[in-house]
């Protein structure tokens, strides 16, 4: 393979990077949601990238648990997100701003 | 000349035994007084009287034991609790009985227990008449304990007692601010005065390691050098000045007459403004040490005799009249003090008492009868309403002009013989000045007020005041009358039973020989109740057109040669500049200022911190981002 | 031109402009589909990381299974319709943006001080996967992470009853005070018999539908 590690990482934190974009600048719960996924993946892609770079499959059994608990998650952050939407008619979560001062 | 000490009686009777009981009754009547006197209603009073009466009768019996005793052994002191002990400073309760305070107790409580008497028909119909007996009975408490204390901390007590309940009687009827501003203007006067004494009482400590009479008695001569001494009896006399009203802190005399008349009997008359000559008797063998403190004593004295003898011609109302008249006559007890003829000071105090007493109680009766009216231009005639008044007073009158054998006589011409005895002629010139004066306004007085032509309504209707009012005024003359007996020369009664206590008599041999000066002394008496005669009483001079061409002088007198004004000018209104900036630019504005500074300064942090918590989820995806990313930078510049 | 590079430097754009895409879709029915091809693509860089088996993983849970129920749940709440184009937040979106462009920086500072942008992969990763990668995978995951794999499953169990229990539906009995204060809806809807109250209908207390 000719393509240096570093450029998977680059591509990793460049995913991450629009993920968190992601995160800040979306209303709509789900789609915050959709960003953190694509956080968690950028995330994955450095640890195999760094597997491969350390001749150690450790990093692709870790990357594989987080694949695990990234489903968990979503499934009861959804499920949260159906129970909230039930509430109050709107996943925007710009609404929901009781906690303030 | 120090007196020599004195031993303890060596069997003292059961009235002694309990000579704490002496001051103890009347502050049980105070105490009583204070909680239940609503319900006694004019029980109040006579429980008072009977408190007094009680205390005076210990009193008698403590000093008869005390007479039984032979002549060196006449000190009684009496342990009643541990107080102070401060390192190896130690004051205690303790009692001292001796012939100097046995003579205050006998006249703090028997002419106290008259005008307690006299005040339950004064007082009638007052809405606070058991408050009134509350606090008369607590100073007299006060009193005893001043005199009755065997070391100057028991003393002071007793001083700044008697200045609270002073303060109180005065103000009594403070719902006019004219009654509340004179009671504050005596308060704060006196505590000059008393500022200076607890100086000095500091300075004892400091040479003395203790405040007992018997250690600093017995220590002056050794302990103490001129100055030192000079500097503690000046101290002393500070507070004495400010106490019995003399130059420069008599202002608050006059105006304290704005409390009820028993009231200036009692206090400003018979005992608290004598607590200043207690004082320098008492400590006179630090004053012997001192020329220097002697003669500004002396000097006080005397001025300020001479100068309260003018204001008091000037005055128009009965009472002020009579104040002036006090602080003259306090004058001429220190002359005496001051001349070291202690003991003659102490029976100038005694029969100054009786006669004071007597013509302020006088005073009330006649404003009772003339409806609290105390102006002299409008009375007159009063002798024929008011006989047992009019008789008793011009009693009291003759006594304070010295005729004899009434007791002022005695009194002052004992101060003016040792005066001029001693080759002292300034001193026995200026003496027999003030001497024609207090004659001059006595009988100015007297013959305004009761005798000549009614001059206005209420003089020709005027009543007699009830029993319980002109009893006490019999009584009190007659003392005033027989008090002559204990006359000072050096074999009277009282110059030998104080003898121990105050030293000999300076008795100097020069001078005018005995019969020129009592020719003198009637002359100067005569003489001023003569002219006062003339001018006032035989209308033969229009007194009030006189006024009128002589008006400078009289506003002089009048306005208590303007003292008043330049204390205001001087130091009142600037103190009161100084006060209203503390409160208000230092106090309110600055610190206050500060404080709720700080306050609102946290107020307005928080009111810009609070926004961070705006409630968007997204703000704080933002700051945990921030975070984390600074964490990154962090680690990362460290590896 | 070796291989992988050229499909590195195909897919790698495609996953930066897929994640853009998702980024910045109004409908969040089309953010859903971009992020699938964003998964996809970076199912690609692990086969390219001598990774097959995790390539596999990646499609059959992340694309199958995951955006899958995103799907759902954007289709059952008919959320799909579009985000407001306004930000309330001020400053907001060049935050953003400026956080991410330092992140990128830091990240590219971090790989030339560590590994460096030479650095190719060392060979001998065939020695590793003996026995193909999954056989490989299987005998460090059941051998050396034993316990948390059945803390995993623990944890899967777990997640599935949470979700249930949160999106049940709350039911109760009607009351009779609502149904009388309802009388006349009911009685319009033909619930009621005229005179005779029917129990035991549910009447759902969720919120507004």
């Amino acid at each position: 393979m000719r393509t240096p590690i570093a450029y998977f990482v680059m591509l990793s934190g460049i995913l991450f990077a629009i993920g968190s974009v992601g995160v800040l600048i979306r209303k709509s719960a789900l789609l915050i949601f959709m960003s953190v996924e694509l956080q968690l993946n950028a995330v994955n892609l450095a640890l195999v990238a760094f597997s491969r770079m350390n001749g150690d499959l450790r990093g692709q059994v870790l990357a594989f648990f987080s694949m695990v608990v990234a489903a968990a998650e979503v499934v009861v952050g959804l499920a949260i997100i159906v129970s909230i939407y039930r509430r109050r008619a709107t996943v925007n979560v710009d609404d929901a701003r009781e906690l303030r001062w | 000349m120090v007196a020599e000490s004195v031993g303890l009686v060596p069997d003292p009777n059961q009235a002694m035994q309990v000579l704490w009981l002496v001051p103890l009754l009347p502050l049980v009547g105070a105490v009583i007084n204070l909680f239940v006197s609503k319900r006694l209603g004019k029980a109040a009073g006579w429980l008072a009287v009977v408190m007094m009466a009680l205390s005076f009768a210990v009193a008698v019996l403590a000093v008869k034991g005390l007479l039984d005793a032979p002549e060196g052994e006449r000190l009684f002191l009496k342990h009643l609790s541990d107080w102070i002990s401060v390192g190896s400073l130690r004051v205690n309760f303790d009692l001292r009985l001796d012939a100097l305070s046995a003579t205050m107790i006998l006249v703090v409580t028997g002419i106290g227990t008259l005008i307690h008497v006299y005040a339950i028909g004064y007082m009638d119909g007052d809405g606070r008449f058991g408050r009134f007996f509350a606090y008369l009975n607590l100073f007299v408490f006060f009193m005893l304990m001043l005199v009755l204390g065997a070391n100057l901390l028991v003393l002071y007590l007793g001083w700044e007692g008697v200045g609270l309940c002073s303060y109180l009687l005065i103000g009594f009827w403070f719902d006019k601010t004219a009654n509340a501003n004179a009671a504050k203007k005596a308060f704060v006067t006196t505590r000059v005065g008393d500022t200076l004494m607890l100086v000095g009482l500091a300075v004892v400590v400091m040479k003395f390691g203790t405040l007992d009479y018997e250690v600093i008695f017995g220590a002056a001569g050794s302990t103490l050098t001129k100055s030192a001494a000079t500097v503690i009896s000046l101290l002393l006399f500070a507070g004495a000045v400010g106490k019995s009203a003399q130059l420069p802190l008599h202002v608050w005399l006059p105006d304290a007459m704005a409390g009820p008349t028993p009231v200036s009997a009692l206090i400003h008359a018979a005992t608290m403004v004598t607590a200043g000559v207690y004082l320098v008797v008492r400590m006179h063998p630090v004053f012997d040490l001192s020329p220097v403190a002697l003669t500004v004593v002396t000097v006080t004295g005397l001025v300020t005799a001479i100068y309260a003898g003018t204001c008091a011609l000037g005055q128009d109302d009965i009472k002020r009249v009579l104040a002036y008249s006090t602080i003259s006559q306090l004058g001429f007890m220190f002359l005496a003090a001051g001349l070291k003829a202690y003991s003659a000071a102490i029976f100038f105090l005694v029969a100054h008492a009786f006669y004071k007493a007597l013509m302020f109680l006088g005073a009330g009766s006649v404003m009772h009868g003339m409806h609290e009216e105390t102006d002299l231009k409008v009375m007159g005639g009063l002798w024929r309403r008011m006989p047992y008044t009019a008789i008793t007073f011009t009693l009291g009158a003759l006594a304070l002009s010295g005729v004899p054998p009434l007791a002022g006589f005695f009194a002052k011409d004992a101060v003016l013989e040792i005066a001029q005895s001693n080759s002292e002629w300034g001193y026995y010139f200026l003496g027999t000045l003030a001497a024609f004066i207090s004659a001059l306004y006595m009988g100015r007085l007297i013959f305004l007020a009761f005798y000549g032509t009614a001059r206005s309504e209420a003089a020709e209707h005027a009543h007699e005041s009830p029993p319980v009012m002109w009893i006490p005024l019999v009584l009190l003359a007659v003392g005033a009358v027989t008090v002559g007996a204990l006359a000072t020369h050096p074999e009277g009664l009282l110059a030998t039973f104080l003898e121990p206590i105050s030293g000999l008599v300076p008795e100097g041999s020069e001078g005018l020989s005995t019969p020129v000066f009592y020719v003198v002394a009637l002359l100067v008496t005569f003489g001023g109740l003569g002219t006062a005669w003339f001018v006032y009483g035989s209308g033969r001079v229009d007194w009030l057109s006189l006024r009128v061409r002589l008006a400078p002088l009289h506003r002089l007198f009048a306005n208590g040669w303007y003292i008043d004004e330049y204390y205001a000018a001087l130091i009142v209104t600037p103190g009161k500049a100084i006060a209203a900036f503390t409160a208000y630019r230092i106090d309110v504005g600055f610190i206050d200022g500060i404080v709720n500074g700080i306050g609102s300064a946290f107020r307005r942090l928080a009111g810009v911190g609070r926004n961070i918590q705006t409630g968007f989820v997204r703000t704080y995806a933002a700051a945990v981002f921030v975070g984390a990313i600074a964490i990154v930078v962090y680690v990362g510049f460290r590896l | 031109m070796p291989l992988d590079n050229v499909v590195f430097w195909v897919f790698a754009p495609v996953s930066v402009a897929s994640a853009i895409g998702m980024l910045v879709m109004r409908n969040a029915v089309h953010a859903a589909l971009f992020l699938i091809v964003n998964f996809f693509t970076i199912a690609v860089m692990y086969l390219l990381l001598d990774a097959p088996f995790l390539f596999a993983v990646q499609i059959i849970v992340y694309a199958g299974a995951i955006m899958v129920l995103f799907l759902f749940v954007i289709m059952l709440l008919g959320i799909d319709r579009g985000d407001d184009v306004h930000e309330p937040l001020i400053g907001q979106r060049p935050l953003a943006v400026i956080l991410a462009v330092g992140f990128v920086l830091e990240i590219g500072l971090a790989l030339r001080a560590g590994i460096g942008f030479a650095t190719r992969a060392p060979d001998g990763f065939d020695v590793v996967n003996q026995g193909g990668n999954a056989q490989a995978l299987a005998t460090v995951l059941f051998r050396d992470y034993f316990f948390p794999f059945e803390v995993t499953s623990v944890l899967l169990i777990i997640a599935a009853v949470a979700a249930m229990v949160l999106a049940q539906r709350k039911s109760r009995a009607i009351t009779q005070a609502e149904i009388d204060e309802h009388r006349a809806d009911l009685d319009a809807l033909g619930h009621t018999n005229p005179g005779a109250p029917k129990p035991g209908a549910p009447l759902e207390a969720g919120g507004p539908r």
